[in-house]
């Protein structure tokens, strides 16, 4: 082992993800391959994003920098993106600066197409919490700067929960018991629906109930999709979905923004930016929804888990990495630079985002809720992510939404696709060449 | 000066056919022969690990790894018979569809046969997403116009993704995209049959429609023979309908046909190698059956002519 870890030291392009906690300041952390140039430098960036309205941080940066360029280019979103950012390394064209999904940056590491950041970013780490900054770090080198984050919440219509006399789950057994209650009372609508196809809105409920699905132990992969939390959660689902209480039909389509419209599905488990989801979905019932924590597993505990969120990360082959690393680190850090990501409708990483004077007041959409920021600030403290992504997150994801739609259709068990999605991603990994311990 | 004329008379025979091809050639080379070749070469190697940890992948030779597992996939299976069944589908529609319109605008005393002409051919102008889009609309419960109107009857709503009715409903887009097309080809080559022949079948005391089974469908055969095959390798091809309709159901899965496999092989799980195996060995499927198609499509032409 011993001698394994020298190797690793030695190697300038190994990386080495310490195990949660248990990595300490001995284990090897790779050897930064230099970010080079002067971040000052004359520079012409070009910046691929998808979030809405992001041309607007774009512009502030260039009225302020005008010898250092930044060009957004406006792309399809998340997994379609590292496809297409991966395609363009390969063929030589790649953007200088990159909007990642967490669970996307260990899919781009391992194809070597990331910078590592960690020479240059370390002055901003005390602008986030611990935790977020974690998200993009992995074996005390960091790809990422964090954008924003999605902390999980419930959205819920005020105004048909008070016409039926309906309260506000706070466990899930609450929710299941409300889910049939809701059925009995008004038989055109239902409390939700469980969307199949989302992998990472399944992996938020994952970690709400305390999975955690990658771990590495001493460079070896330990994988537990199909850990007792995950079953838990996902039989919960099962049984209401099967038995018909709740529809299992999936989200973003004309059918859900319809139902979401006009009162067929009257709460949402969603995150954070759900509010503006809703605004563009369902505007006819501006002001009627609200907000409140998920449901616990337990009613003496607090937990939560994320849906999305991003960071931005800068390409390995990028001839100006040093101004490109300036730009992440203004976009996600500077106080003005954080007011328009909040007015865009993004929830900041970093702490001062969370607090500072842009989110005080409400989204327009949520006005009924005038602690919208305060309540979703509190709640973000809850939040727990898991202690890894694994390096295969897109193979696994690919898995889960091809597998839970189908258990859907069947009416089949619901945990039984944690057990399989935990084989095939298992034996991925394997195919790859990583070490895997344990099951 | 007849050998002054002959000698670069020579010269130039002797040249000029590759000077006229050199572009096709060029582009044929550039643009199909070397993508093919790319895809060969990738569909050798593969991305493996070096190391533990999360490991550097990188690109090695693993010789003929991904073919095998390209055959013992028994998701690619489940896609093709998924695609066949789509097939039984929509070929036969497709090419009925298209030839009974043909046949029916070709026919005397039709009226708005303009009009039909170009309200038949217009959803080929359509892009396959967007009619995808639309369709999607229309089979969705919650929005559909059907399944509103026959709510309004009394009569249950219809179930556009069931079991069954999903192939259905795939199908019923691809129908409605390509009919104009085959349509306008067969009724073309139509207008083309001398009109002599109708004379003297009239003649001859035929009905209108002894002329078109007897007449019309014999000489319409190479039409019928090159819009089939080229229904048949549509049918190989299909991919937008139901990609685009698979967010909206549950019936649909990531990998329902073919080319959704190779799609989510070489850009959800970001093994372009694997996808690269498989998309050589479609292709070959695909070139053989168009071969096998045109060849017994041949030997039945022949043999009616003779």
């Amino acid at each position: 082992m011993h001698s394994r870890r020298t190797f690793l030291a030695s190697s300038a392009a190994m990386l080495f993800l310490s195990a949660c906690g248990s990595g300490g300041a001995d284990d090897a952390a790779p050897a930064a391959s230099p970010i080079g140039g002067d971040e000052n430098a004359a520079a012409t960036l070009t910046f691929w994003a998808w979030a809405e309205n992001i041309q607007r941080v774009v512009d502030l940066w260039n009225s302020k920098n005008p010898t250092q360029k930044v060009t957004l280019s406006g792309q399809a979103a998340s997994d379609e993106l590292i496809a297409k950012f991966l395609t363009a390394v390969k063929a030589g064209n790649a953007p200088d600066i990159l909007q990642v999904e967490y669970q996307s940056l260990p899919t781009l590491i391992t194809n070597n197409a990331l910078q590592d950041l960690t020479p240059v970013i370390g002055d901003v780490k005390s602008a986030f919490p611990d935790g977020t900054w974690n998200l993009t770090s992995f074996g005390g080198a960091t790809y990422g700067v964090p954008q924003d984050v999605g902390p999980m919440m419930l959205f819920y219509r005020a105004d048909i929960f008070e016409d039926l006399g309906l309260k506000v789950p706070a466990t899930w057994e609450e929710f299941g018991a409300l889910a049939e209650t809701v059925r009995k009372k008004d038989d055109k609508r239902y409390l939700t629906t469980f969307s199949p196809g989302d992998a990472g809105w399944l992996s938020g409920f994952a970690q709400q109930a305390g999975a955690n699905w990658w771990t590495n132990e001493g460079g070896a992969w330990k994988v537990s999709i199909d850990d007792p939390a995950t079953k838990k959660m996902l039989s919960f689902w099962g049984e209401l979905v099967n038995s018909g209480t709740l529809l299992g039909d999936p989200m973003y389509t004309p059918q859900w923004n319809s139902q979401m419209n006009d009162g067929t599905i009257i709460a949402w488990p969603s995150a954070v930016w759900g509010a503006g989801v809703l605004a563009g979905v369902a505007p006819s019932s501006k002001g009627k929804w609200k907000m409140a924590p998920l449901p616990q597993w337990s009613a003496d505990e607090r937990f939560t888990g994320f849906w999305g969120g991003s960071s931005t990360a800068v390409a390995a082959s990028s001839k100006q990495q040093a101004q490109a690393a300036k730009f992440a680190k203004w976009m996600n850090t500077d106080p003005e630079a954080l007011k328009v990501l909040v007015e865009i409708g993004l929830y900041p990483s970093a702490t001062a985002g969370q607090t500072s004077g842009g989110l005080g007041a409400a989204p327009d959409y949520m006005a009924s809720q005038t602690d919208y920021y305060e309540s979703a600030a509190a709640i973000a403290q809850t939040a727990r992510g898991f202690s890894s992504w694994g390096p295969n997150t897109n193979v696994t994801y690919g898995a889960l939404e091809d597998l839970m739609p189908t258990a859907v259709k069947e009416k089949a068990d619901f945990a039984a696709v944690a057990t399989k999605v935990q084989e095939m991603s298992l034996a991925d990994l394997k195919k790859q060449g990583y070490e895997v311990s344990g099951g | 000066m007849t050998v002054n004329k002959a000698a670069p008379g020579r010269r130039g025979t002797a040249s000029a056919p590759y000077l006229m091809t050199a572009p096709a050639v060029a582009l044929f080379v550039v643009f199909i022969l070397v993508p093919i070749g790319y895809a060969i070469w990738l569909s050798l190697h593969a991305m493996r690990v070096r190391g533990a940890g999360f490991g550097i992948r990188t690109e090695v030779f693993i010789g003929l790894e991904n073919y095998l597992d390209a055959f013992r996939d028994s998701a690619l299976v489940e896609a093709l018979g998924n695609m066949l069944v789509y097939g039984l589908i929509m070929v036969p529609a497709t090419m009925g569809l298209a030839l009974l319109f043909a046949l029916l605008l070709d026919a005397p005393r039709v009226g708005g046969k303009r009009y039909s002409r170009i309200t038949i051919f217009l959803p080929y102008a359509v892009p396959g997403v967007i009619a995808s889009l639309l369709w999607g609309f229309i089979y969705l419960p919650a929005v559909s116009p059907i399944s509103a109107a026959l709510e309004a009857v009394g009569l249950p709503a219809a179930d556009f993704f069931g079991d069954t009715s999903i192939f259905f409903s795939i199908a019923n887009i691809a129908v409605w995209g390509s009919v104009g097309f085959n349509m306008v080809v067969l009724y073309t080559t139509l207008r083309a049959i001398p009109k002599e022949l109708y004379e003297a079948a009239r003649l001859d005391g035929c009905t209108e429609w002894q002329i078109a089974l007897q007449i019309k469908i014999p000489l319409l055969r190479p039409a019928l023979v090159m819009t089939s095959v080229f229904t048949l390798i549509g049918m190989l091809q299909v991919f937008s309908e139901p990609a685009t309709l698979r967010p909206m159901t549950n019936a649909i899965t990531q990998d329902w046909v073919p080319l959704m496999r190779v799609y989510q092989q070489a850009f959800v799980e970001n093994d372009v190698y694997l996808g690269a195996a498989t998309s050589v060995l479609l292709a070959a499927a695909t070139v053989l059956l168009s071969l096998g198609a045109i060849g017994v499509f041949r030997i039945r032409t022949n043999r009616s002519e003779r």
